[in-house]
């Protein structure tokens, strides 16, 4: 109780309490706003939160995580463009919904699901507190290079169909984390004789080439467009009364959030894909999913904003990012010398419980500007999109510049800007990359401090938890391959290139 | 069934045209970068594999090779796609851009953050084909909120133009501060 009270006099500052709110709004409105998301916006802000005191900075970075699913919901209902990437399943039943006059029904079911789905994995962290401060000390140097080793293979694992390009991003992500000199032997690795490539590749510098940069590109590249949004009309309230009535797929979908949140290099993604099928396997009409059907727009919105708490778990208990957003985040633990990891959770579970608190905080405001700005949200949708990346141009400069000053940092992001442009117009991952640096830095440091302990290979796994981890690696591996294998037996026909030339004609 | 199927189409990533120039890009790249191994990335002697500081270079190297590899194969393998050239001519586009955010970069310490945001949003609002009075009027405020924002109230180090140097003394300070 004691650390809960610590916790609450953390968040009391008005300082926090502003940065949460700032956080939360600006989320929304940024997660509404196709073509930005919660990643563009936080690389942005990364440089301008070192400034500001640990949970202060952390704070508004997670208000705009958490927050900008809301928003991404919104678009996607009304004019089946999802905000963010995550919201595109939302399109599937809401917008079919909005094109039979249910419009505020949609809205309002998708933000009393990404309400729930937000509380129930907060209760869910809350819960686990205790657990968790008792397994994070066990996690040695070897516990966690193998979990950091599993995070990267489910990384690209992840990326059914692209396998092979996401291990290739992957592994130059790792290979950039590695340029420079290294610290232990003041070896220069890859720098070429050249001054400038000896303090190594910034993580800050890479996310905001790769996300923001390259965004500003694409949309000035791109023909200008303007959405048309609709009103929405009428009370948004009725939306929870109507989720008691789907509760258990709410809950179940929630459950799979904050299961595949904990999971790292897993993400919304297959959590919606789980929850989906099993609201439409459960469904008493499941020929209605595709066709607006609320359990599965309640499935969707739901287990995608359950992930961000979760996706806090081994971040604050093992210092490992599951995604692209918390990699960024670590950074500003680093700066301001708060290490994620079993200490942590040891010696500092006030500020952990106070970002727990904040995250429940921010939901609460969330819903409530929801309720009241849905349609003054509507008009911020409709700017032009090479507006928008204008000014996403001018805010990456701050970004990167505000760092050191330096001209190189900013020529190596728009080097970065341009090769995620690239990739986004493939359609090929860029979280790979991110978390190859990052996982791969991770790896490197627990691999050669484990090293003394390690006479042969069978020391790595000789202690329970890291067996476990070995086995779960093992398992995810002989599952992708038993998968391959039915794949083989029951070749599918090349829907690649059919898709492909379908979206090319109705261009 | 069929809609399981319309679900992973969903979630599944397409092959776009150009897919085949970046592989061998990319490829390229990583092979580049294993002829440069013994060079750049030395194994020392003595000490254990992983604790060689060659290491992780060396295995990341080796991985992008193999991985870019098999994309490059599978790309190569896959049926080709319509508008590949009309692609890389994209790719090319975005260089522009490039372009004007290091041009920005460069002009900011000579004029100063508030009126290189200004001109620089402008010249970009005009460059993205708007011209009407109303949008650079918004344009000159977003610049403004951007740099008060920022450089007022956040404080990021951002250094003063060398311009400021011609302003009279208090005011130069207080742009300095704020702008």
């Amino acid at each position: 109780m004691d650390v809960f009270y610590s916790a609450v006099s953390l968040l009391m500052d008005w300082q926090v309490l502003l940065a949460l709110v700032i956080g939360s709004i600006g989320g929304v409105i940024i997660g509404a706003i196709p073509g930005v998301g919660a990643a563009v916006a936080i690389a942005i802000l990364l440089p301008a939160t070192f400034a500001m005191p640990p949970l202060v900075g952390l704070t508004m970075l997670l208000g705009i995580y958490g927050s900008s699913m809301y928003g991404g919901a919104l678009p996607a209902v009304l004019i089946n463009t999802p905000g963010t990437a995550v919201n595109a399943l939302t399109t599937y039943d809401g917008y079919p919904m909005t094109q039979r006059g249910e419009a505020r029904r949609a809205v309002a079911l998708a933000y009393s699901a990404s309400f729930f789905g937000g509380i129930f994995s907060i209760v869910a962290l809350i819960l686990l507190a205790p657990l968790l401060a008792k397994i994070a000390p066990h996690f040695g140097s070897r516990e966690i290079f193998l979990a950091a080793a599993l995070g990267l293979i489910l990384v690209v694992l992840a990326h059914r169909g692209q396998i092979f390009a996401a291990g290739m991003l992957a592994s130059f992500g790792i290979f950039l984390q590695m340029v420079g000199l290294e610290p232990v032997t003041y070896s220069r690795r890859f720098t070429f004789d050249q001054s400038w490539l000896t303090s190594g590749v910034d993580l800050i510098v890479v996310v905001l080439g790769l996300f923001a940069l390259s965004q500003a590109f694409l949309l000035l590249v791109e023909p200008d467009e303007k959405p048309e949004m609709i009103s929405v009309k009428g009370s948004i309230f009725s939306g929870l009364k109507e989720l008691w009535m789907y509760k258990r797929v709410a809950t179940v979908s929630s459950g799979f959030g904050v299961m595949m949140g904990m999971i790292p290099g897993v993400g919304e993604f297959t959590a919606q894909f789980m929850s989906y099928t099993y609201a439409q396997k459960t469904s008493k009409t499941p020929e209605l999913f595709g066709k607006g059907a609320p359990e599965g727009l309640i499935a969707s919105e739901a287990a995608n904003n359950a992930v961000p708490a979760a996706a806090m778990i081994p971040l604050l208990a093992l210092g490992i990012p599951g995604e692209a957003l918390t990699a960024m985040m670590l950074t500003v633990f680093y700066v301001h010398n708060v290490i994620p990891g079993p200490q942590l959770f040891q010696g500092q579970m006030d500020f952990v419980m106070a970002l727990y608190l904040a995250l429940l905080v921010l939901n609460v405001i969330v819903l409530c500007f929801l309720m009241v700005s849905t349609n003054l949200l509507t008009k911020i949708i409709e700017l032009p999109t090479r507006l928008i990346g204008i000014t996403i141009l001018l805010l990456s400069f701050v970004g990167v510049y505000s760092l050191r000053n330096s001209i190189t940092d900013c020529a190596l992001a728009a080097g970065f800007g341009v090769f995620g442009f690239i990739l986004k117009r493939l359609n090929l991952p860029i979280v790979p990359i991110i978390l190859g640096m990052v996982l791969g830095g991770i790896m490197d440091v627990k691999l050669r401090s484990a090293m003394p302990r390690v006479k042969t290979p069978l020391d790595m796994i000789d202690r329970p938890i890291a067996m476990i981890i070995f086995a779960m690696i093992l398992i995810v591996i002989a599952l992708h391959i038993r998968t391959l294998m039915r794949e083989m037996r029951n070749r599918p026909q090349n829907l690649d290139t059919d898709i492909h030339l379908k979206q090319e004609g109705e261009q | 069934m069929t809609r399981f199927k319309g679900l992973q189409e969903l979630f599944k990533r397409y092959r776009r045209p150009g897919d085949i120039v970046f592989a061998w890009m990319f490829f390229a790249l990583a092979v580049f970068l294993f002829t440069q191994l013994g060079t750049q990335s030395p194994w020392k002697w003595g000490g254990k594999v992983f604790s060689q500081p060659a290491f992780w270079p060396t295995s990341s190297v080796i991985l992008m090779v193999f991985f870019g590899g098999l994309h490059l194969l599978s790309s190569a393998l896959s049926p080709r796609l319509v508008g590949r050239w009309e692609e890389v001519w994209q790719w090319v586009k975005s260089l522009e851009y490039a372009g004007w955010f290091m041009a920005y970069v460069f002009v900011v310490p000579q004029l100063g953050y508030l009126l290189s945001t200004i001109v620089f949003g402008l010249l970009l609002a005009a460059r993205a084909g708007y011209r009407s009075v109303r949008m650079y009027l918004s344009i000159v405020a977003l610049s403004i909120t951007i740099v008060v924002v920022f450089k007022g109230f956040l404080q990021v180090r951002i250094p003063g133009g060398a311009i400021y140097e011609y302003l009279p003394t208090t005011l130069r300070s207080f742009m300095l501060t704020y702008f």
